[in-house]
């Protein structure tokens, strides 16, 4: 199969990409900047200031105890669905893929209310769990739970079609010669997708890292306790604390920007691999 | 077969909850036998999740509707200032998913058919807006589209407002829902036989021909789950929106802002009779995609 991509000779198609390169310069690039020099407009006395407040420092630690309890559930969670649904071929398999797939569908700010309503003292379990002294809504167990929802998908869908593509000879290989259910995913299956599922970690870390209106409805927004960095940026910009506002914007513009160089040298990975089938199993 | 058959007979299974009776049940749960271990941990944990973590929150929201009266429920969802952020979600969705599918169209084409400097660049910045949070992105976009802004002055000459108003909420919108569409179309263009195209032009097609004939009816699929995608996702979306659209009621308050709002007031019925509506429209926009995608995918 030949691969279409070629040097643009004509004019129509040196038109086509000028206006593309207008348009992510417009869309993609000028925001990236504005953040940068918003941040940094005020001197670096006054960001440095500003990365130093507590309610900075605070946020920022809410933040990754978010991302990094986030993470490693879904990852345990995506392996196991991924798993399931292209190893074995029962009764609501299909199921099972599309109601994994109602996160995505799902509004952000209905799905935090669904949360508030199940844990929330208007609910049997939240006032169960308001007698016992246990509060999860507006405190930042609420904000794992929701960011937890928010996040199941994706590595579950990364896994499944690279799971269904490698199909199952190797690990039943594996199963004939005498290996166990733990033997042959830890020396099989894991070896075969552990970048897919790198990948997946890197992806579920930033939507982990950036949810908003989920987050927004269970956390009350208490200063210095419920607010990660994504609330904080808009509770700054509402108080008209811009500069702040912006060094906090520039924080996450800086982890997004980390995510999109993982992820694009995983994904020169993942081409070189393919590239060369014989690595594949060295790797 | 002789695997199946060894495992039928003794199980060499080291799982210890995975007994000779569920082999029995295979007659009608299995669809084919299942060969290797772990079935019983792997669909008892993820089925497990799916109840805990996705289902039970959503049918309580349901249920808790449920025990509403209906003339209360028609009440807080007929609003008129619910149904003014009805019109106001829908609009915005609609202008930005169509511009959005150009764009992302434009973007996917020139970084999978041409070879340019900043090719790669491009191709990585689409993600941007997936990682950047939505609260980043909205407070962004408002900052450079104000009337003093880098381009809000560009529109000022014209006496055209776009933050804090209308349009606000489309742009917000456009830049959430890009990466969706170049995602989907990208791998379709990717994996297009140029041999498909030549053999168009040695049979005397001319370019438009070969695009409108050849080309287009095979992205077709990939352009529908993309617009689908970012149509459903400018419904809910609510960060960057909330932050550039002024949120004027009866003018730019979308659908999850309203419930928001209910939320603030403590009117937990109105809100959670809002969130059915919202919930139950974008989970027949997924049944519906999920449908169009199996026709198209079963004729492919």
């Amino acid at each position: 199969m030949a691969k279409a991509i070629k040097q643009p000779r004509e004019t129509h198609q040196w038109l086509l990409i000028g206006l593309g390169i207008v348009m992510t310069i417009l869309l993609l690039v000028l925001p990236l900047v504005l953040i940068f020099t918003q941040a940094f407009s005020g001197g670096l006395e006054l960001l440095w200031a500003n990365l130093n407040e507590d309610y900075m420092k605070h946020a920022l630690g809410l933040t990754i105890l978010a991302a990094v309890l986030t993470v490693p559930i879904n990852l345990v969670f995506g392996i196991l669905l991924a798993w399931c649904v292209t190893h074995y071929d029962f009764f609501g398999r299909r199921l099972l893929v599309t109601l994994v797939e109602i996160p995505y569908a799902t509004s952000p700010v209905v799905a935090g209310f669904c949360y508030l309503v199940v844990y929330g003292l208007e609910g049997t379990i939240g006032k169960w769990l308001y007698a016992k002294d246990v509060q999860l809504m507006f405190a930042w167990p609420g904000i794992i739970m929701v960011t937890v929802f928010v996040t199941a998908p994706y590595i579950a869908r990364i896994l499944m079609p690279l799971m269904q593509k490698q199909g199952t000879e190797e690990e039943i290989a594996a199963l004939s010669l005498g290996a166990t259910g733990w033997q042959i995913f830890w020396r099989v299956t894991l070896p075969n997708i552990k970048w897919a599922l790198l990948y997946g970690a890197v992806i579920t870390n930033a939507r982990a890292v950036g949810e908003f209106g989920a987050v927004a409805v269970v956390s009350g927004t208490i200063m210095n306790q419920t607010l990660t960095l994504p609330l904080l940026v808009e509770q700054l910009n509402n108080d008209y604390k811009t500069a702040a506002a912006f060094t906090a914007a520039a924080l996450l513009a800086c982890m997004a920007l980390l995510t999109l160089v993982l992820k694009t040298a995983m994904e020169w990975r993942q081409e070189r691999r393919e590239a060369e089938p014989d690595e594949v199993h060295m790797g | 077969m002789f695997l199946q058959n060894r495992f039928a007979v003794t199980p060499h299974c080291p799982e210890p909850l995975n007994p000779a009776h569920i082999v029995n049940l295979s007659l009608r749960f299995f669809r084919s036998t299942p060969i290797l271990p772990g079935f019983s941990m792997s669909f008892g944990f993820s089925t497990l999740y799916i109840s805990l973590v996705i289902l039970l929150p959503i049918s309580a929201l349901l249920l808790y509707v449920s025990g509403m009266s209906w003339d209360q429920y028609w009440f807080a969802i007929t609003d008129a200032r619910v149904l003014q952020s009805y019109k106001v979600t829908i609009q915005g969705a609609f202008y930005s998913t169509i511009i959005v599918t150009f764009i992302g169209f434009l973007l996917a084409w020139i970084v999978t058919r041409y070879d340019f400097p900043g090719r790669r660049l491009i191709d990585s910045l689409v993600d941007l807006p997936f990682a950047l949070p939505t609260s980043v992105a909205g407070i962004t976009l408002s900052a450079l589209f104000i009337p003093s802004g880098w381009l809000g002055q560009w529109f000022e000459i014209f006496g055209i407002k776009i933050s804090y108003a209308f349009p606000g909420i489309v742009v917000a919108m456009i830049f959430t829902s890009l990466p969706f569409i170049v995602r989907s179309v990208q791998p379709v263009l990717e994996d297009m036989e140029k041999e498909l195209e030549e053999a168009a032009l040695m049979l005397g097609a001319n370019k438009w021909q070969i695009f409108w004939r050849v080309i287009l009816p095979t992205l077709i699929p990939a352009l529908i789950t993309g617009s689908s995608q970012a149509f459903i996702r400018s419904l809910g979306e609510f960060g960057a929106v909330i932050m550039i659209a002024g949120n004027i009621p009866f003018e730019t308050e979308v659908t999850s802002l309203m419930l928001f709002v209910r939320l603030q007031e403590y009117n937990y019925p109105a809100a959670a009779a809002i969130a059915s509506v919202v919930l139950l429209a974008s989970l027949i926009l997924l049944f519906l995609l999920q449908v169009v995608q199996g026709r198209f995918f079963k004729k492919a």
